[in-house]
């Protein structure tokens, strides 16, 4: 055996073909961060042109192109991908593991990842323009009528979903094989646990999203008719089942977020998490029910009484595991010693507006109101509730959180507090009025809109504007920090931090754990 | 090591690409399926059975009457003149009662049709028997003809005694690309 205490490989090379945990880690998190600021890009046209009604800046075709490579680009290439880092970074350091089971696979699924996004992004060239149909790309409006560029489409869903499962598959071999002696699972910190259940999630259903777009390329190419009436189809048979992949979906984005939080409020609150089995408890328990409420997302396609009724009970149940998660944040800080650093200021800013993003979907899980809901702006800012103030600030707080650790260096509390601020504001201007815009009635994904709504869409905009411009200072700080932060060999970072992570050197060696950790 | 162990990785691994790929399978083999099954067993969305009913009823309800309304819809496109002969008509549940739809095609070639119906409400569909259906087949007409295509219905005695009124739509669908076995203009 060589010798294991070598460096990183100098040059491209290094990570071309890493199998360093931390090296994909960080190539994870830096390409996450750029399908962020291209579906941010996406968002800006899509504000821009909303900013006056009438038709302003783009055509149609265009708007309606945005709006699905938007929802596209950030849930399948900003979150999904940043959370996959983050697991990558911290999983193994956390379990003490010497690194992920499967090393190489890890490489690969990483690297078939940017080629997929690549594909997906030149099909806005293509003749014919992008995919037009929505992120939720509900046939026939992604078959029959769908631009040629579709089937780019459907194989670059085909590559993202293998990269998901194999990373899924790698976190689960890694967190059941890997764990250093004495780490049981209820010894595991939540970021792991969080993650174990997403994974598990993802090996579920990503093949159903898989086996989803292959109906749609058979149906376009094959001439089958899965969804198509005149050959015997339904149309509504492709609402189930991409629901079916795609209500555990939210999940999976949001579960390793709860993780992130359940991490950073004991370290600041400066007690241990509150409720640490009930946690544990409530995960599995919102992972099971994922699987039975997915047509809560259709209520209006002329179900039975009775499957609407079923669906409606199931989605208000979520509620219970969810509420206890926020009991017990809440109840970590209680009377803790807090302090308030950036990374706990977005995770208070996540738990207020997730917490808000809750009660919203508890309004539309109700079935007869959801018919006045239903794809209208009070979905949009619904789940831009608990997709940007849920998902991606815990993902900011997550990188402030451990930036020095992984780099070393300090970040600029200044300028950490500063974009938190500007992102509270500016999310909160662009999302809380389009809550009324939508219960007035204003329909999602129209390039225009009634002059009753010019107001609130104007705020909207201004503060769509102000919350992307916060986002540039996020990439700022984040470079600033890694170039000229102030150095710290402190091993842990936080005084209140708890966890193999801030037993190791800081900055993080190349390898950690060679050697088991002792755990009490 | 002298003694071969087998790698608990290699396990899970082997496990969850099993699940991975079963998962797959599931979606062609089990939830396309049962929705279709079960579509046609609680007449969700308003399918009724595409085979012909064959069973007996046991004799006719002539204490209570039911309308049934015909409507008839071109999918975008479709070019044929389609229509009932009738809009509506009064039957007996239990009763066999027989009524046509007129189709004829406007250009000068042959085409095929396919009729595909709905019942509204959705709960009656499961009550609504077709003994013979135009529907039941795809529809050849050669360019300028035209055909008159046959219904025969039974509406079931234990339909409930809250429905009075059934509607019967037919949406006609070009299919003569699909039947060619082209592939659709694109």
């Amino acid at each position: 055996m060589g010798d294991h205490h070598h460096g990183p490989a100098k040059g491209l090379s290094r990570w071309l073909f890493t199998t360093n945990h931390k090296d994909i880690g960080t190539m994870y998190l830096w390409f996450s961060f750029a399908m962020f600021i291209l579906g941010g890009a996406f968002a800006m046209i899509i504000r821009a042109e909303l900013f006056q009604p009438g038709m302003q800046l783009v055509e149609p075709a265009f708007f309606n192109q945005m709006t699905t490579l938007h929802g596209l680009v950030m849930v399948f290439g900003a979150i999904m991908p940043s959370f996959v880092g983050l697991a990558n970074w911290m999983i193994p350091m956390m379990i003490g593991a010497p690194d992920m089971a499967l090393p190489r696979m890890n490489n690969w699924s990483f690297w078939i990842l940017p080629p997929a996004f690549l594909i997906l992004a030149s099909t806005l060239f293509m003749e014919g323009g992008a995919p037009a149909f929505g992120w939720t790309f509900y046939a026939p409006l992604s078959t029959t009528y769908a631009p040629p560029s579709v089937t780019f489409f459907i194989f670059s869903i085909h590559v993202l979903g293998m990269s998901s499962i194999m990373g899924a598959i790698n976190i689960i071999a890694t967190v059941m094989n890997m764990r250093a002696p004495g780490m049981t699972y209820m010894k595991m910190p939540l970021f792991v646990w969080t993650w174990l259940i997403t994974a598990f999630l993802l090996v579920a259903v990503m093949p159903v999203l898989a086996g989803a777009v292959t109906m749609m390329l058979m149906d376009i190419h094959f001439g089958t008719s899965f969804f198509s009436a005149a050959g015997g189809g339904d149309p509504v048979l492709f609402q189930h089942v991409f629901w079916f992949f795609g209500h555990p979906e939210v999940y999976i984005i949001i579960l390793p977020a709860f993780g992130v939080v359940s991490q950073i409020i004991p370290t600041f609150a400066r007690k241990p998490l509150f409720g640490y089995d009930s946690m544990v408890y409530a995960t599995a328990s919102i992972a099971f029910l994922s699987f039975i409420v997915w047509a809560h997302h259709m209520y209006t396609v002329g179900m039975p009484v009775a499957g609407e009724l079923f669906f409606m009970y199931a989605t208000m149940l979520i509620a219970v595991p969810t509420g206890v998660k926020v009991f017990n944040w809440v109840t970590t800080m209680w009377r803790g010693a807090m302090t308030f650093e950036t990374p706990m200021l977005f995770c208070m800013g996540f738990l207020v507006l997730f917490t808000i993003g809750g009660f919203t979907g508890l309004m539309l899980s109700i079935a007869p109101a959801d018919f006045q809901y239903h794809d209208s702006y009070f979905v949009v800012a619904h789940f831009h509730y608990v997709m940007v103030a849920g998902a991606v600030f815990s993902m900011s707080a997550a990188v402030y959180y451990w930036l020095p650790k992984w780099c070393g260096k300090m970040y600029s509390e200044t300028m950490g507090k500063t974009h938190f601020w500007i992102s509270f504001i500016g999310f909160n201007i662009t999302f809380f009025p389009q809550h009324f815009v939508g219960l007035a009635g204003m329909p999602r994904r129209i390039p225009d809109y009634a002059l009753q709504f010019a107001d609130f869409n104007m705020m909207s905009s201004i503060g769509a504007f102000i919350y992307g411009a916060s986002q540039i200072l996020f990439l700022y700080n984040v470079i600033a920090t890694i170039v000229s932060g102030k150095p710290t060999d402190k091993e842990k970072v936080w005084e209140g931090a708890e966890g193999l992570e801030w037993t190791v050197a800081t900055p993080a060696p190349y390898h950690t754990f060679e050697r088991p950790p002792a755990v009490r | 090591m002298l003694k071969v162990s087998r790698n608990p990785v290699v396990d899970t691994v082997a496990k969850l690409v099993v699940t991975a790929v079963a998962m797959f399978a599931f979606v062609f083999v089990v939830m396309v399926p049962l929705y279709n099954v079960l579509c046609d067993a609680l007449g969700i969305n308003g399918k009724t059975s595409g085979e012909a009913y064959t069973s007996v009823q046991a004799g006719v309800d002539e204490t209570r009457m039911v309308t049934i309304q015909f409507v008839a819809t071109n999918n975008e496109g479709m070019p044929w003149e389609f229509g009932p002969s009738v809009n509506s008509m009064k039957v007996h549940p239990g009763a066999s009662n027989d009524t046509v739809f007129h189709a004829s095609n406007p250009l000068p070639d042959a085409m095929v049709a396919q009729a595909i119906p709905s019942i509204s409400p959705s709960r009656a569909a499961a009550y609504f028997h077709k003994t013979e259906c135009f529907c039941f087949n795809q529809q050849p007409l050669d360019g300028e003809s035209s055909a008159e295509m046959p219904l025969q219905f039974i509406v079931d005695r234990d339909l409930p005694q809250d429905i009075h009124t059934i509607t019967l739509s037919y949406t006609i669908f070009d299919v003569t690309d699909m039947v060619r076995g082209a592939v659709a203009a694109r």
